[in-house]
């Protein structure tokens, strides 16, 4: 143990921390619960023994990594919650929750305790272009659609999926999809600290890209994007998220609205932009989203205060979808649905699952539902896609 | 072309005349040496002309700089050689030929008597953001920097002039009609000088780090987020608020200082303290608490460097001004309200703190200047890892350079503040002379022969 600890000083340099505070300064859950990074940093440092079990508050991290972005010293705080959760999961001292949702990754390729043959339920309307989509990537094309867990299983998520599908067919891409072959992406499986898994999930989904030898990919989550971009290796995949794909063919003028989402007597819809963290702060995916929405007829796009780089984690990353963590009464996303409605914004647009989920429920909870509608820019892109498609 | 023969007298070239190239420029003509002392500004000055008060004295920055101003114009052996760059530099013999690009300012100095009545005049008055008042203030398109600006001469500005952008300025030229001594002069173009010197000190100074390059603190989106050196400009009692401290056009009540914004930290490029910021941070502490005796000041920081004489004494003073100083590097601020929030962990009590502030002022990082790459190519000097230019010896030989003849000074070298930059441009005067006394008396031996 203490071995362990002493090793895990060294590989992530907590040695060079110089203990300034800006990265429990900036966490978002440092206001409401116990962890405090910075300190963690200085236990190791001084006293490498230290019992991880009494850490609850280690499952309270998102994975935001605002503080990785905001160290002066490159020390990536953040991957030392994920070491010493990897502790715990290693010895089994690990919320049940967690435990049936790394198994279920491990059995069935998804956290949500779904069959592995249910994957395409999604597809549900667009079943012909997953057939088309699953028999191009036998063949070979030039895109592979990743979809993803939430958005392939969960009912609130899935139109997501399809409207980006009929976004392909409009645009005439050839894409390619792997159906029920596809597999949980591992980027909160890694977050949550079973490295093992993830490599076993990098490793066998990497082959899969590889087999199918696509040089692009979109994916529906910026989490799934933020892993096959940056941790698995793929350096010759280049991976977009659906947000880039789209702004990009918009800009090249191939994908165009003929639909409208402004209100019938004209009035354009004021729609505020969410970043999600594993887009905006990790990867630096600002500029695309807001150039999709304010393309869509009918958008007018308004900011909140907290954007960009300050933007507000909504609580649902890093495997917090399944881990309540130590303080339910205050959650983030409650936080943030007051500052998007304090825009006076009537659509709260999302680019994550994670996101969209969150913040609804938050909605709903502050009872802002007859104020502000969560939605994911794809389904206004699906509104807005074809004439009459309006609600 | 003009050409200045070589003189009986050897010379020295004096690039930048911040407070390093005159203090350089008036020990070596002190000294009986002919110096040509250049800047590319239309006044000298520098950095220092900025400033409002001084640590840790709290003497008024232009009171103790404005005479030797005074000194370095008047003195019989300098040349001053404003609004003029340096355009090559080569090798001849023992010395170095030089030529100098004078900018036409559009306006005869021999005739300028300083008045401002053409500034009054201009169309564009009160429309050109002012780069000396860091862009607290406007300026008309014909200017002096600032009112102790040497020499008084007033200068167009040739990208915000009506007529030398449009090629028009209405009816009749406002500035002309209004100068009494009939001194602009559109016609003017510049002038190329060639000099020959033997020795040549560089003391181009500094730049800032754009604070936007730490999103997190809201610098550019909230206007009650400034820098410290804007501050210096909105404290300055001759700036352009008299040194009234106005945000919004109100006294703040609750102000919070960030320090290291930029500096010490591996995504800017930035590896380095600043040197200067712990020490002009309290100053600006002082500064608040003597111009809002009830304001709440707070400083954030993540460790006091009072290493020079009187600083750690000059700290003391400033928290026992009822100024408190929270040990932690703030990671953002937001807006609540008509509040600033400034996000923090306080990590002597180890807790995350939310602080209000009607103003944040950032301590930004010390930086080269944008064109330290074509001064270090136009003399063949090499720069260090950080960007400054590189001393032959960081201990032993700290303002010579690996081009003999041609020494450094000031913060063109490395951050310092402002008894290290005279220092350091006295050893660089001094190192100059040797050159300077050799080549006289070779100059002597060859007229004996």
């Amino acid at each position: 143990m203490a071995l362990e600890t002493a090793r895990m000083t060294e590989q992530l340099e907590l040695f060079g921390c110089i203990q300034c505070g800006k990265c429990t300064g900036g966490c978002p859950v440092a206001r409401k619960t116990d962890l405090n990074i910075r300190a963690l940093i200085y236990h190791m440092l001084i006293d490498p023994d230290m019992d991880v079990d009494a850490h609850q508050e280690l499952w309270d991290c998102t994975a935001c990594f605002t503080c990785v972005e905001r160290c002066p010293k490159d020390v990536q705080p953040a991957e030392l919650v994920i070491a010493l959760r990897g502790e715990l999961v290693e010895s089994g001292r690990i919320p049940e929750t967690v435990g049936t949702a790394l198994m279920s990754i491990f059995r069935q390729g998804n956290p949500s305790s779904m069959a592995r043959q249910d994957r395409n339920l999604w597809a549900e309307g667009v079943e012909d272009s997953l057939e088309r989509a699953k028999d191009a990537a036998q063949a070979g094309c030039d895109l592979l659609y990743f979809v993803g867990c939430i958005p392939s299983y969960d009912q609130r998520v899935q139109p997501v999926a399809r409207a980006l599908m009929r976004v392909f067919e409009k645009v005439e891409l050839d894409v390619g999809a792997l159906g029920t072959e596809e597999s949980c992406c591992g980027n909160e499986v890694r977050r949550m600290g079973e490295v093992g898994l993830f490599e076993m999930l990098a490793e066998e989904n990497a082959e899969l890209f590889r087999g199918v030898g696509a040089p692009q990919m979109v994916t529906t989550s910026p989490h799934c994007f933020n892993t096959f971009k940056n941790e698995y290796g793929l350096d010759e995949v280049e991976t977009l998220h659906y947000t880039q794909l789209l702004a990009r063919l918009i800009e090249e003028g191939r994908l165009t609205f003929d639909g409208n989402v402004a209100s019938e007597d004209g009035e354009k819809k004021l729609v505020t932009y969410h970043d999600p963290c594993f887009l905006g702060k990790q990867n630096k995916v600002f500029d695309e989203p807001r150039a999709l929405l304010e393309a869509i007829p009918g958008v007018e796009l308004v900011e909140m205060d907290r954007n960009r780089e300050r933007s507000l984690c909504c609580e649902g990353g890093g495997g917090r979808m399944w881990v309540e963590g130590t303080n339910l009464e205050e959650r983030l996303a409650f936080q943030r649905v007051e500052e998007a409605a304090d825009t006076g914004a009537e659509i709260l647009a999302v680019a994550c699952p994670f996101c969209l989920l969150t913040l609804e429920d938050a909605v709903k909870v502050r009872g802002l539902d007859e104020k502000l509608r969560v939605m994911d820019i794809m389904e206004l892109v699906d509104l807005a896609l074809d004439e009459g498609s309006e609600e | 072309m003009d050409r200045r023969a070589t003189r009986r007298k050897p010379a020295a070239l004096v690039i930048g005349a911040g407070i390093a190239g005159i203090q350089a420029a008036l020990d070596i003509a002190d000294a009986g040496f002919l110096v040509y002392l250049v800047d590319c500004e239309p006044s000298i000055g520098g950095r220092m002309a900025q400033l409002d008060k001084t640590f840790p004295t709290l003497d008024c920055s232009s009171c103790i700089l404005t005479p030797k101003m005074v000194d370095a114009s008047q003195h019989p052996n300098i040349e001053l050689m404003t609004y003029s760059e340096v355009t090559s530099v080569e090798r001849q013999g023992d010395g170095f030929q030089v030529r100098v690009r004078q900018k036409p300012r559009y306006v005869d100095v021999e005739r300028c008597r300083g008045c401002g009545d053409c500034a009054e005049a201009c169309r564009m008055k009160g429309r050109i953001v002012s780069d000396f008042d860091e862009g607290i203030a406007n300026r008309s398109a014909i200017y002096v920097p600032f009112p102790q600006a040497v020499p008084l001469k007033y200068t167009v500005d040739p990208d915000a002039c009506l007529y030398l952008t449009r090629g028009t300025c209405g009816k009749s030229f406002k500035c002309k009609d209004a100068c009494p001594v009939n001194a602009i002069d559109f016609d003017q173009e510049e002038v190329m000088v060639d000099l020959d010197v033997s020795t040549v000190i560089v003391a181009t100074g500094f730049d800032l780090i754009d604070p936007k390059t730490k999103p997190e603190y809201g610098y550019g989106v909230y206007p009650e987020v400034m820098t410290g050196i804007e501050f210096e400009r909105l404290s300055d009692a001759s700036g352009p608020t008299k040194g009234e401290v106005l945000v919004n056009g109100k006294k703040p009540h609750d102000v919070v200082f960030i320090k290291c914004v930029g500096s010490r930290d591996s995504h800017t490029g930035v590896p380095y303290c600043s040197r200067v910021c712990c020490m002009y941070t309290a100053k600006h502490a002082h500064l608040v608490r003597d111009k809002v005796p009830d304001a709440n000041i707070t400083v954030f920081y993540m460790d006091v460097r009072a290493f020079g004489k009187g600083y750690e004494e000059f700290y003391d003073r400033v928290k026992r001004e009822r100024v408190t100083y929270r040990r932690g590097e703030p990671s953002e601020v937001y807006k609540h309200g008509d509040k600033l929030v400034v996000l923090a962990e306080d990590t002597t009590l180890g807790k995350p703190v939310e602080v209000e502030a009607d103003l944040v002022v950032l301590a930004t990082a010390v930086v080269p200047r944008e064109d330290i790459g074509s001064v270090a190519d136009l003399l063949g000097l090499e720069r260090s890892s950080d960007g400054f230019f590189q001393e032959a010896d960081a201990k032993l030989r700290p303002v010579d350079t690996n081009v003999e003849d041609v020494f450094v000074a000031g913060c063109c070298q490395s951050p310092k503040d402002i008894p290290d930059t005279v220092s350091q441009a006295k050893a660089a005067a001094s190192s100059a002379l040797r050159v300077l006394v050799r080549a006289r008396e070779a100059l002597s031996s060859k007229v004996r022969s």
